[in-house]
């Protein structure tokens, strides 16, 4: 028995395919692009793509799926159906959770909890520093040896420069990208919010965009100095693009993320105290917006990530400086992409594709992003035209913590497909 | 015409005509409080609660009397004594307010930003008494119905606000109410106590007194908050009283009828001078009668109360 998907514009980057076509899989895997007219048995399972647009199953590099210890924020089950609903095949999971995943044990954990519980593949970031607090490196080795795609203490920066040099050494040594939260801790202290115009008028504390910009040259340099493999996460300033496309020029390997809600979002946004807002790093400006969407056109920056930071209701449900930061983000990336990157002709649909799809792949050297014949049928299914008003009735993760709520957007996956099975159809999340 | 809003969050938005109905009212309040029987009974029946999550005497102290003085019940609710030290929430504070039929509440907290968030869950009205460095938008409103007192208008004016602007509520109420009124407003203080992009909020900001007193009609002085120097936001006190401590030398840059504010408690010697404290030019204390006059209006407009309306 054989699935095929009929009729959709097939956008798979990595074979330079954009045509209208079949797709068919068997056994999980992908066995070839092509017109199967006539091929179909009565056994075969047929999905009508006319319209729609058929891509690899999209990656996200950055993602928080909070378990172990932080379950009534998210579990790995509700989290990758989150990632299912918003057409995401496989998340990369931040090590931040609690304990810190720095140690083979924590990767493993998340692979036989993925196994148990995920609807979609996980893989596991293990953290640079034992307990991510900055002071000595965790086994790094060890946990790259058991399956850990990359290393980063996100949540916060490493501060300590001998020690991030150390972690990019180590991290080069045995073949990992360093993903780096670029904050200067002291610049940053106590701000809930960029430090601008609005920071002023709202009377909350800022952090400043040269806050990230200064961790991001830092890095730079030792990545440089070392030959390591770095990436950026959630890329927020045009300081820090520019920085990067300096790197660029001068051979550095560094690359960069963007999260929706930096192309989405301002920090005007912040006005009315909405703790769904709070984010880190914060909403930036109009200038650091128009810079993102520069870095995405002209290829400086290449990778789209949504940092999904689920919290409880009860945790937001508070006054702004007190609330935790970040934003629910599986669900809605596509659609919140789409509307600021394709619409506005920011990104061709290749390059769009590309940018959820091989390209995280290719950097942190994953299986998937490709529908290669052969390779595993992760397959994600977007309707263009389809609209939907964002609301948390059908939503997935334990975070409800979303800014977007009661926003029609365009442009939705409506169904995923993980090896070969049906993990979400019609916008409904199955299993 | 009549309040419009449920609640009193800040000046910024508020239109002219909006604080006017306020000021235009506070006068005949203020005739209340100069009687020897100081007592209406406007609001009888209606309650009010000051929810304080800060300290304070001044403030707390004008809304509990304006409340009395116009028959209201009044009760004070310090958090360090209420249930908020066993980790109640300031939405579930304030629901249990609302269930016990508050008509009003009165906050003030250390977070920007507080009263909206409860206001958004309380059906009882809600009054910005001060949070965070966000608005303070009554004393704001006592401020200008000073100024309006002495000075006999608001447009025009040029007023200059004087010290830790970054962390002052009592700078951008006072920012956002006298430009909407026509003042020209400028800001000075140390770069350090200067919060950015504050030219676009339509002001103009000083780090040099006299630049920023010359012509000034009116002296607005901020009280510094000494831990700040703690924290390493300016060298020393004594430097910051050099620099930008208003005496008596540095007031005849301003205009020869200069009114000076302060909205209290002062650090005598630091920001401002004795003798410029307690001079006839400043009116310091007749702020804290007006800021009953004008709490009392307030409560009398969001109780239903009509600006045109007598009150007995």
């Amino acid at each position: 028995m054989a699935l095929y998907i009929k009729g959709g514009r097939v956008i798979d980057p990595a074979n330079g395919i954009n045509k209208i076509a079949d797709i068919k899989i068997e056994e999980g895997v992908i066995a070839g692009i092509d017109d199967f007219a006539g091929a179909i048995t009565a056994a075969d399972e047929v999905i009508d793509a006319a319209g729609k647009l058929v891509v690899p199953g999209l990656i996200d590099i950055h993602c928080h799926l909070r378990e172990p210890g932080l379950e009534a924020k998210e579990t790995i089950a509700t989290g990758t159906r989150a990632a299912a609903r918003g057409g995401f095949t496989a998340v990369c999971a931040m090590p931040n959770t609690k304990p810190v995943c720095d140690s083979q044990t924590g990767v493993e954990f998340i692979y036989n909890r993925a196994k148990a519980t995920g609807l979609v593949r996980v893989y596991p970031i293990g953290a640079i520093t034992k307990g991510s607090d900055g002071q000595e490196l965790a086994e790094m080795a060890d946990m790259a040896a058991c399956g850990a795609v990359a290393f980063s203490d996100d949540g916060k920066p490493v501060p300590r420069s001998d020690i991030m040099r150390l972690g990019l050494q180590y991290a080069q040594m045995v073949g990992k990208v360093i993903i780096s939260h670029c904050e200067d801790p002291e610049l940053a202290k106590d701000g809930v919010m960029h430090e601008g115009y609005w920071s002023t008028v709202l009377g909350l504390r800022g952090i400043p965009a040269a806050a990230e910009a200064i961790m991001v040259a830092r890095d730079i340099l030792l990545a440089e100095s070392v030959g390591a493999k770095l990436h950026i996460a959630h890329v927020s300033t045009a300081r820090s693009v520019e920085l990067i496309r300096q790197a660029q020029w001068r051979g550095v390997n560094v690359t960069g993320e963007v999260c929706p809600h930096h192309l989405a979002l301002t920090d005007a946004d912040v006005e009315g105290f909405n703790t769904a807002t709070k984010v880190n790093p914060p909403l930036r400006t109009d200038k650091d917006r128009e810079a993102l969407r520069s870095a995405l056109n002209d290829g400086t920056l290449t990778i789209l990530a949504t940092d999904h930071a689920p919290h409880t209701a009860e945790e937001k449900a508070c006054e702004y400086n007190y609330a935790p930061f970040g934003i629910s983000g599986l669900e809605t990336a596509w659609p919140l992409f789409w509307r600021e990157l394709v619409e506005p002709g920011v990104m061709t649909l290749p390059s769009f594709v590309a940018a959820m799809t091989v390209a995280p792949a290719k950097r942190l050297g994953l299986p998937g992003g490709t529908l290669s014949t052969g390779a595993a049928a992760d397959v994600t299914i977007i309707d263009p035209e389809y609209t939907e008003t964002v609301t948390l009735e059908n939503w997935q993760s334990k975070g409800k913590n979303t800014p977007f709520v009661g926003q029609t957007l365009r442009s939705w996956p409506v169904a995923t497909i993980v090896g070969g099975r049906v993990v979400m159809r019609d916008r409904q999340v199955i299993g | 015409m009549a309040w419009q809003h449920k609640d009193l969050l800040g000046l910024r938005g508020l239109s002219k005509q909006e604080i006017e109905l306020i000021l235009d009212t506070a006068a005949p309040m203020k005739d209340i409080i100069g009687r020897d029987i100081k007592k209406v009974p406007t609001l009888r029946g209606k309650s009010v609660v000051c929810l304080f999550y800060e300290a304070s005497t001044r403030t707390r102290t004008s809304f509990e009397l304006s409340g009395k003085f116009m028959s209201a019940d009044t009760v004070n609710i310090a958090a360090s004594s209420s249930s908020v030290v066993k980790g109640e929430s300031l939405i579930d504070t304030g629901k249990t307010l609302d269930a016990m039929g508050t008509d009003i509440i009165v906050i003030r907290h250390a977070a920007s930003g507080a009263p909206h968030l409860l206001a958004k869950h309380v059906k009882a009205r809600v009054i910005n008494a001060g949070d965070g460095a966000h608005e303070h938008p009554t004393q704001g409103l006592l401020d200008m119905y000073t100024i309006k007192e002495r000075k006999g208008r608001l447009e025009g004016l040029t007023v200059t606000i004087l010290g830790d602007v970054l962390h002052s509520r009592v700078a951008r109420s006072n920012i956002w109410g006298l430009r909407t009124m026509g003042a020209e407003v400028r800001v000075c203080g140390p770069s350090t106590l200067l919060p950015p992009e504050l030219a676009a909020t339509g002001v103009q900001a000083f780090t040099c007194i006299e630049e920023a007193l010359e012509g000034a009609d009116v002296v607005n002085v901020l009280r510094l908050q000494l831990e700040r120097q703690k924290k390493g936001l300016f060298p020393t006190i004594r430097e910051y009283a050099r620099q930008f401590g208003l005496n008596q030398e540095r007031l005849k840059r301003c205009k020869s009828d200069v009114l000076v504010l302060h909205p209290g408690p002062m650090n005598r010697g630091v920001e401002i001078a004795d003798d410029v404290a307690d001079a006839d030019f400043a009116a310091i204390e007749e702020q804290v009668t007006n800021g009953v006059a004008v709490r009392m209006a307030i409560l009398y407009l969001m109780m239903g109360g009509s600006g045109s309306g007598a009150v007995h």
